[in-house]
C-alpha cells in the first residue's frame, strides 16, 4: 500500500541530530525536576520527575486527567509550573517562552493554519525565523517528500483527509529541527484502520530523523507498540517508567498492572519460605490452596502481598499438570464462561469466590486437543515466576485503571 | 474540527427542489427588491429630471442635475465624507479587535456581561446619545473643564463644532456594530492555532498578526462595512456636533432636499454617494474571486500532476 519513505532525500536536512538510541552513557536529554501545576485547587501534575534520552522515543501514558498533557504542554511552554525546572540538554528552559524553546507540537486536532495551504503551513516556522528563500524551498520539498504530501503541496486544509493532515501536522513540526517533538494524542481523531497505519509511519519517521519524540496518548497499544519507554501516569504523578515489556511484566502497582493489559490480582499473606528454594515463599489466599511464588521483594512470613497475574500466565486443561513446577501451583476450577477469539480462546474460572480471566492461545486447538468448555471442571496452573508481587496496591485506583481500559473485564479481585 | 476529512474540492449538492429554495427565499428577495432596490433606482432616476420651483419633480429628463455636480464645493465635501469615515472606521476596528479578542477569551459569566456593555447604549436613542456628547464636549462642559483645569488644552480652542468631534462621536457611534462581529468571529476562532503559532516560533505578537487577524478576516469585513458604510452617510452626527469646516455629504443631501426644495440635485448627491460606496465594494469582490478562482485552478493543477 504505502512505500518505504525516501530516506536520500530528507537526510540531508533532518539527520545531523541523530545518535544512536538508548546510549546509557548519556546522562537524561531532557528532564523534568520536581515539577508541579494547580489548575484552581485540582493538582494535575505531583511533584514530577523524570528524566528522557537523547533519541528516545518516550511516550507519557495515563487516564484522561492524570497530568500526562499537561506535562506536554508545560515543556512546550503554554503553561507555567508552579514549581521544578525543566532541563534540556543541560539548559534549564523553565522560563522561556514558547516561542524561544527548541521543541515543537503536534496537536491533536492538527491545528494546521487554514488560511494557508500545505506547502506553506509546512513553511510557517521557517519563514517565522526568516530563512533564506532557497533554504526554505529545500526543506520543504524535503519535508513534503518525506510526508509524502507532494501532491497535495498546494491544497488548503480543508481539501486533504484527516491521515493527510496528520502528516502535514508532523512535517510543519519536524522543520525547526525541534531538540524535542512532541505528539499530542496524533492519532485520536484517526479511525482505527487509518490509525494502525499512522502509527507505523511514526514509527519509520523517528527512525528516520533520530530527533527525541515525547508521545502523550491513552492508548496502550499505541505506547507499547511505539515507545522505547514509557512512562505510565495516573492522578498528577508518574507510577511507573520502564520499557513496555518491564511495565508489563514487572508492574509496581495495581494501577499499572489493570491499565496495561489484563491481570488477575490476588491478596494474600506469605506462611512461609520454600524449603528447597530460598528465592519463593508459599502464599496463602483465602478461598485457594497454598501456592509457590517468586519472592524478589523479600517478604517475610507474615507479610501482605498483593500479586498480579497476567490471564496468559495461566494453563488451563481437562487433566491435571504433569510437570512437577506445574503440580505445585495447581488449582481446581469450574469454568463459567468461555469466548472463543480466533488467536486465543478466554475463560472466565471460579474458585470458591475467586473469578479469574485466563486467555490460552491455540495450538492445534480443534484437531487432538479437547478445550475445556463452559461448566467443566478443570485444572488451572501457574509457574511460581509468573505471580509477580505489586509494590503498592490500591483497589480503587485499580478499578479506574481496568475500567478505563477495557470494557467487558473479569472481576479478578476478590 | 470535522473528522472525516471531505474530500477535495467539494462537488455542488444534489440538485434539491429548487421550488423549496425559492419558495424561503422569496419573501426577504421581495422586500429587497421593494424596499431597497426599487427606491435606489427611483432615486437614480430622479437625478435625472428637472427641479420644480414648489419642490417637486418637474416633467421631461435633464442632464443639468448632474452638471451642477461640478461646483468646485463638492469635491471638498466628498473628500471629507469619505476622509472622516475612513478615520473613524479605522479607529474603531484598533479599538473593536482587543474588545472582541478579549470578551471572545473571558470566563462565561464575564463575557456576558462585557456583551451587555456593548449593546446597553441602544437601550437609548441614538439622538439623546448625540444631545449628550454635545452637553459633554460643551465649552462649559466636563471634559473641556478638566482639560483647562489641567492646562492641556487652552481655554478658547472649541472641543464642540469641529472635524474632530465629528470623528469622536461617529467613533463612538460605530464602535459596538464593529465589536459584535469582531466578537462572533473571535470567539469561532480556534485559539489553539495561535499555540500552534507560538510553538513554531512566532511571538505574540506575530502570532496575533500571522494567525488570528487572517482567521478573523471575515468578521473584520463585516466590521468595517457596518461602519464605514453608515459613516458615509452620516447627516445627524456633523449636523449636532459639527462646524461649518465639517460637513458632510449627508448635510449637503439635507440641505439641498429641505432647505432648498430641490428634490434632484438632493437626489443626484445621494446617487453620487451611493456609486461612491458600491464601486470599492465591486472591486473588493471581483478581486476575492479573481484570486479563489486562481487558488482552486492551481490547486486541481497540482492534482494533476
Amino acid at each position: 500500500m504505502r512505500v518505504r519513505f525516501q530516506i536520500s532525500i530528507s537526510k540531508s536536512h533532518l539527520t545531523s541530530t541523530r545518535v544512536p538510541l538508548h546510549s546509557s552513557a548519556m546522562g537524561d536529554f531532557l528532564e523534568f525536576q520536581d515539577i508541579s501545576k494547580h489548575f484552581g485547587s485540582t493538582r494535575a501534575v505531583d511533584h514530577v520527575s523524570f528524566g528522557v534520552k537523547k533519541g528516545e522515543f518516550f511516550s507519557l501514558l495515563g487516564p484522561s486527567g492524570c497530568g500526562k498533557t499537561t506535562l506536554l504542554r508545560l515543556l512546550a511552554g503554554f503553561e507555567q509550573p508552579d514549581s521544578g525546572r525543566l532541563i534540556l540538554d543541560g539548559e534549564d528552559i523553565t522560563a522561556l517562552p514558547p516561542h524561544k524553546r527548541p521543541v515543537n507540537t503536534v496537536f491533536q486536532n492538527y491545528a494546521l493554519f487554514p488560511h494557508l495551504t500545505v506547502r506553506e503551513n509546512i513553511a510557517f516556522g521557517p519563514r517565522v525565523a526568516k530563512w533564506p528563500r532557497s533554504k526554505i524551498d529545500d526543506a520543504v520539498a524535503g519535508l513534503l517528500k518525506l510526508t509524502q504530501m507532494e501532491e497535495k503541496a498546494d491544497r488548503k486544509p480543508h481539501q486533504i483527509s484527516g491521515g493527510q493532515k496528520q502528516r502535514v501536522a508532523i512535517a510543519r513540526a519536524l522543520i525547526n529541527k525541534p531538540r524535542v517533538l512532541l505528539l499530542d494524542e496524533p492519532l485520536a481523531a484517526l479511525d482505527l484502520k487509518l490509525r494502525q497505519h499512522m502509527l507505523l509511519e511514526l514509527d519509520l519517521i523517528h527512525d528516520e530523523v533520530g530527533i527525541t519524540f515525547l508521545y502523550v496518548t491513552h492508548d496502550q497499544t499505541e505506547a507499547m507498540s511505539l515507545s522505547d519507554r514509557i512512562a505510565v501516569m495516573n492522578n498528577g504523578h508518574v507510577e511507573q517508567i520502564g520499557a513496555p515489556a518491564e511495565i508489563y511484566e514487572t508492574p509496581v502497582s495495581g494501577f499499572v498492572a489493570a491499565f496495561i493489559g489484563d491481570t488477575n490480582f490476588l491478596d494474600g499473606r506469605v506462611l512461609r519460605i520454600d524449603e528447597e528454594d530460598p528465592n519463593y515463599c508459599l502464599i496463602e489466599v483465602a478461598g485457594l490452596p497454598e501456592f509457590v511464588c517468586y519472592n524478589d521483594k523479600q517478604k517475610k512470613p507474615g507479610d501482605l502481598v498483593h500479586l498480579s497475574i497476567r490471564p496468559e500466565k495461566f494453563h488451563i486443561s481437562n487433566e491435571a499438570p504433569k510437570s512437577r513446577s506445574g503440580s505445585k501451583n495447581a488449582f481446581r476450577a469450574k469454568v463459567e464462561d468461555v469466548i472463543y477469539m480466533g488467536t486465543l480462546t478466554k475463560y472466565w474460572i471460579r474458585i470458591q469466590n475467586h473469578r479469574l480471566a485466563i486467555s490460552q492461545p491455540h495450538g492445534r486447538f480443534l484437531l487432538d486437543e479437547k478445550p475445556p468448555r463452559w461448566g467443566d471442571e478443570v485444572w488451572i496452573w501457574f509457574h511460581a515466576d509468573d505471580g509477580y508481587m505489586l509494590d503498592r496496591f490500591n483497589p480503587s485506583e485499580a478499578d479506574q485503571a481496568a475500567e478505563v481500559e477495557t470494557a467487558g473485564r473479569p472481576e479478578s479481585r476478590v | 474540527m470535522s473528522d472525516p476529512a471531505p474530500e477535495p474540492p467539494s462537488l455542488p449538492p444534489p440538485s434539491r427542489s429548487r421550488a423549496a429554495e425559492w419558495s424561503v427565499t422569496a419573501p426577504s428577495l421581495l422586500w429587497l427588491l421593494a424596499l431597497f432596490v426599487a427606491p435606489t433606482l427611483i432615486v437614480f432616476a430622479i437625478a435625472f429630471k428637472p427641479a420644480d420651483p414648489l419642490g417637486g419633480i418637474g416633467s421631461g429628463w435633464t442632464l443639468d442635475t448632474l452638471r451642477s455636480l461640478a461646483n468646485p464645493n463638492y469635491p471638498v465635501i466628498i473628500w471629507r465624507t469619505i476622509w472622516i469615515s475612513a478615520v473613524a472606521t479605522v479607529f474603531c476596528l484598533l479599538l473593536a479587535v482587543p474588545a472582541g479578542y478579549c470578551i471572545a477569551r473571558t470566563s462565561k459569566k464575564l463575557r456576558q456581561f462585557l456583551l451587555l456593555l456593548v449593546i446597553v447604549p441602544f437601550w437609548t436613542s441614538f439622538l439623546v446619545r448625540i444631545f449628550a456628547w454635545k452637553h459633554i464636549l460643551h465649552p462649559e462642559g466636563l471634559i473641556k473643564h478638566t482639560l483647562v483645569a489641567l492646562h492641556l488644552s487652552p481655554p478658547e480652542t472649541p472641543l464642540l463644532y469641529t472635524p474632530g468631534a465629528v470623528l469622536l462621536v461617529m467613533v463612538y457611534t460605530g464602535l459596538p456594530f464593529a465589536i459584535l462581529p469582531i466578537y462572533a468571529g473571535a470567539e469561532k476562532f480556534d485559539f489553539q492555532l495561535v499555540e500552534a503559532a507560538l510553538d513554531l516560533g512566532c511571538s505574540r505578537w506575530q502570532a496575533f498578526w500571522r494567525v488570528f487577524l487572517p482567521g478573523i478576516s471575515r468578521a473584520l469585513l463585516t466590521a468595517f462595512l457596518v461602519t464605514f458604510i453608515p459613516s458615509l452617510g452620516s447627516y445627524v452626527i456633523p449636523d449636532v456636533v459639527g462646524g461649518p469646516g465639517s460637513e458632510m455629504l449627508g448635510n449637503k443631501i439635507a440641505q439641498r432636499v429641505f432647505t432648498d426644495r430641490n428634490l434632484p440635485h438632493g437626489a443626484a448627491l445621494a446617487a453620487l454617494l451611493t456609486v461612491a460606496v458600491l464601486i470599492p465594494l465591486i472591486l473588493a469582490v471581483l478581486s476575492r474571486r479573481a484570486s479563489a478562482k486562481g487558488g482552486l485552478a492551481k490547486a486541481e493543477g497540482g492534482a494533476l500532476r
